[in-house]
């Protein structure tokens, strides 16, 4: 290799596919997808999210789980017994590859609030399910979720996104939504937890870049009942917009001109109504800007989005080919799965790019 | 006179005969009648006069004047400083109580000095302020819990009805100073700076003298325990009013501006007889508890009709965080946290110099408060009391503070040299002073633009700051105390502070 062309990897990879309709293909694409961008990822952190995959439980909350030992794995459990109805439990599906050490133990857990819980604390099954992750994440030492939403999972792990793909044997789920991550890490150690997509309810957030307001949008949350242990900002990013679109009630690009906030001098030049409601964003959600290069890709069971923050300092591409849309941080993950692509452009600074599925699909 | 009533002089003046071409500059100069002239002209320090003002030396166009400390030595000693031996004997030979004025010359540990900021190296960008956008636009007051909207017509319609607010294009507002503490040319250079500027200026307790009238939307009115000069014009003449309950240089201790210094002017602006001493007594005696505080913040609000905010000045005291925590739920919209190092107009020394805390501890320790409380956003967090430059204000913002005031700052830049000496009423800077022939030295013209252009300085100083940070809003800089690292302080300090220490 000529010395002066030597590529020197930086940032992460981050990659979606979305079918409209909502026909699952299975977990190869995305993984080709990832693959293509192996060198945006040093191998101590890759995952997947994936939204339809347990169709025969649609309704049923389904919490990954990992945990260090055993004895966390126990109090856990017993912590699930009491609060919750438990369908069906199992350890997670892996398969015994090279690429992956010492992984950790992986179950998941399908379950519904137990009425009478609810009824004594007051609270909506959404509400209870938050308090219960902040519980285990906090309290029990050695045990993390992954994810908490409904018909769908989180994948993760240390090692690079295709191998931890093929460790969860992905190949064998069926999803209409995939989005993946791999990690170039900098500010946390590369751990199982500390991978993403990170997950809250059927919230999935991967991300690519660094928030530099991480101190403050932590703190904000804080306020707002939100623990980030994970250290790492991209938690604050699916904690934001769990907060903003579910709790607050705002509309999804309501809530990215919170994260990517109009400038000042754009809202002078708005409207007067457009005026009021910008000013009055940023007054009371200033807090929440993500200011900092990123890239990143949120997902729930309708739809998925990808977002760059207010000045573009990192890539993300969207591609478009009949009723599958693409998210990449380069245009060749997309062509190496789709090579005849309808349409294909960067994303703008700070405007989001949301593409739905159909209204039938998750009813 | 006995040698037991004598004091040995402070600062000792020195003329360079050879220099000096006897122009009589320094001595119509001197605000404290420390040089004569004799009657070959030659200039005759009273060195016991002398308060180091440095007006002289800035004003000889030989610089052939100086003055320096009094060379005379004593015995060497740690512990007996000579200012505590002088204070004593100055106390022996008058029984009165130490009067000084603004903030404390002592050196109480400082922390900000030992606060370090952040930086962005390869894993995320720094922004170059002189390219990209870089906000510093500032909303003083309180802010909605959250933000409800309505779809309609194709477009989102905000549905919350905001509570008043003021845009500052800086988070700088000139501190609390007093018409009659400090000179009519004082306070309209301030007014003068704060509109162009687009911040604010606060009129301290001595009311509003009515060529300020035209400055309505750039003031903040003060509401004291004297209540000089407050009226319904008064309130309707302001952007925001302020009720001040303590001030950090003289928490607990109430105003007092000496019956010399009120003269017509004065006296009509405060609504007091002439030549009276214009006494705010400690407390307010309609607020002797937090519910007395929450009906004066209604009643101002209903005087008002709802329309500008209404803050709270409280100084920075043990409790301050518990404190704040109440002001926030009395309904005050912002709150100015005075800290020890606040500058005063006159204060007795023990109390300048041995009460309260430090406002690094006192705004930390607010904004946790707040936040556990869940009222942060009822409320803007002012930090006020010895933020000495940029990097200062930087910090106390990344600690928690939305917006700073600058009071000693701003003097500075107005010509004080700090002597300390505002309570006489001799400054010969024509700051703290209404002789006229003070006052006239102070042009508002050409001091308007010096504070001009600090707010300008420290503005763009900030904005380098926040590039350096790869920040380009103000809001990712409040609170965010991640991007603050500290050197050597104890492990307390850095628990109460919420900051880490450097090298993690
Ligand atoms: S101002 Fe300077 S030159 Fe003029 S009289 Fe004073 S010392 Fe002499
Ligand atoms: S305002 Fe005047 S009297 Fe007061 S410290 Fe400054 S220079 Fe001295």
């Amino acid at each position: 290799m000529i010395p002066a062309l030597e590529h020197i990897p930086s940032g992460c990879a981050a990659a979606g596919i979305m079918n409209k309709s909502g026909i699952r293909i299975s977990g190869d694409a995305i993984m080709d997808m990832m693959s293509v961008m192996h060198s945006r990822s040093n191998g101590l952190g890759g995952g997947f999210a994936a939204y339809g995959i347990y169709p025969e439980t649609p309704d049923n909350y389904c919490l990954h789980i990992m945990f260090d030992t055993e004895s966390a794995k126990r109090e856990v459990d017993s912590l699930i017994e009491e609060n919750f109805i438990v369908e069906r439990q199992e350890k997670i599906p892996t398969k015994i590859i090279n690429e992956i050490k010492d992984p950790p133990l992986l179950w998941r857990y399908f379950v519904l609030p137990k009425p009478e819980k609810l009824v004594a604390k007051n609270m909506h099954a959404d509400d209870f399910v938050v308090k219960l992750v902040m519980l285990v994440n906090t309290r029990i030492p050695g045990s993390y979720v992954n994810s908490s939403g409904k018909n769908m999972g989180v994948f993760k792990g240390v090692g690079y996104p295709e191998d931890i793909g093929r460790f969860f044997m992905l190949e064998k789920y069926g999803a209409y939504i995939w989005t993946a991550h791999g990690r170039f890490p900098t500010n946390t150690p590369g751990w199982w937890a500390g991978a993403h997509p990170f997950s809250i309810l059927d919230w999935t957030v991967v991300h690519n870049g660094e928030i530099s307001s991480y101190g403050i949008n932590k703190r904000f949350l804080e306020t707002y009942g939100y623990e980030c242990v994970l250290l790492t900002d991209t938690e604050v990013i699916a904690y934001t917009f769990d907060l903003l679109v579910r709790k607050h009630g705002l509309p999804l690009d309501i809530a990215c001109n919170v994260v990517a906030s109009k400038f000042w001098k754009d809202i002078e030049l708005m409207p007067e109504e457009e005026k009021k409601l910008h000013t009055a964003l940023r007054m009371t959600y200033g807090n929440l800007l993500l200011n900092g290069p990123f890239a990143i890709i949120v997902a729930t069971n309708n739809y998925m989005m990808g977002l760059n923050d207010r000045i573009k300092l990192r890539p993300l591409v969207y591609g478009k080919k009949g009723e599958f849309s693409y998210l990449a941080s380069e245009e060749s993950s997309i062509r190496k799965v789709e090579s005849n692509l309808d349409d294909v452009y960067s994303l703008v600074a700070g405007k989001p790019l949301k593409v739905e599925v159909n209204k039938d699909v998750c009813a | 006179m006995s040698v037991l009533d004598k004091l040995l002089p402070e600062f000792f003046i020195k003329v360079d005969r050879d220099l000096c071409i006897k122009c009589g500059q320094c001595v119509n100069n001197c605000g404290f009648s420390a040089l004569l002239q004799d009657k070959d002209k030659n200039v005759k320090p009273i060195h016991e006069k002398c308060v180091a003002c440095q007006r002289c030396m800035f004003v000889c166009p030989t610089k052939a004047i100086q003055i320096t400390k009094f060379p005379g030595t004593q015995k060497h000693n740690d512990y007996w400083d000579p200012e505590y031996i002088n204070n004593i004997k100055k106390q022996a030979n008058t029984g009165g109580i130490l009067l000084t004025a603004a903030g404390t010359d002592k050196l109480h540990p400082i922390i900000f000095d030992r606060l370090f900021l952040d930086a962005c190296q390869v894993t995320n960008p720094s922004i170059d302020p002189l390219r990209e956008p870089m906000e510093i636009i500032s909303y003083l007051g309180e802010k909605p819990i959250d933000i409800a909207i309505e779809f309609k017509d194709n477009s989102y319609i905000l549905k919350n009805k905001l509570k008043p607010n003021i845009k500052l294009s800086s988070p700088i507002i000139f501190a609390a100073m007093s018409y009659g503490a400090i000179s009519l040319n004082a306070h309209k250079s301030l007014a003068r700076a704060a509109k162009e500027s687009g911040i604010l200026m606060n009129t301290g307790e001595g009311g509003l003298h009515k060529d300020l009238y035209e400055y309505a939307d750039n003031i903040i009115v003060q509401v004291a325990s004297g209540r000089f000069g407050v009226d319904p014009d008064y309130l309707k003449r302001a952007a925001a009013i302020e009720i001040k309950v303590g001030q950090g240089a003289k928490p607990g201790i109430g105003g007092h501006l000496p019956g010399y210094k009120v003269d017509d002017e004065v006296s009509s602006t405060r609504m007091i007889p002439k030549g009276t001493d214009a006494l705010s007594p400690a407390p307010h005696h309609d607020i002797y508890s937090i519910e007395d505080l929450a009906q004066l913040i209604a009643s101002l609000k209903e005087a008002t009709d709802y329309s500008k905010p209404v803050g709270v000045k409280i100084a920075a005291v043990h409790n301050v965080a518990a404190i704040a925590s109440g002001v926030a739920r009395a309904d005050a919209d912002y709150i100015v946290i005075d800290g020890f190092r606040g500058g005063t107009g006159a204060a007795p020394t023990m109390i300048r110099d041995h009460i309260g805390i430090p406002i690094e501890l006192a705004i930390a320790a607010v904004d946790d408060r707040l936040r556990k409380e869940k009222i942060r956003n009822k409320v803007s967090i002012v930090a006020a009391g010895g933020i000495r430059h940029a990097a200062d204000m930087a910090k106390i913002l990344a600690l928690g503070a939305d917006f700073v005031t600058i009071g000693t700052a701003s003097l500075i830049a107005m010509g004080c040299t700090l002597c300390q000496k505002c309570y006489t009423g001799n400054c010969s800077w024509g700051i703290a002073t209404q002789r006229p022939d003070l006052v006239d030295r102070l042009n508002p013209d050409e001091v308007s633009k010096k504070l001009v252009n600090l707010i300008r300085g420290w503005s763009l100083e900030l904005k380098e700051i926040m590039g350096a940070l790869g920040i380009n809003a103000i809001e990712s800089l409040i609170g965010n105390r991640e991007r603050l690292r500290a050197l050597e302080l104890s492990k307390e300090t850095l628990d109460v502070l919420g900051v880490k220490p450097a090298g993690r």
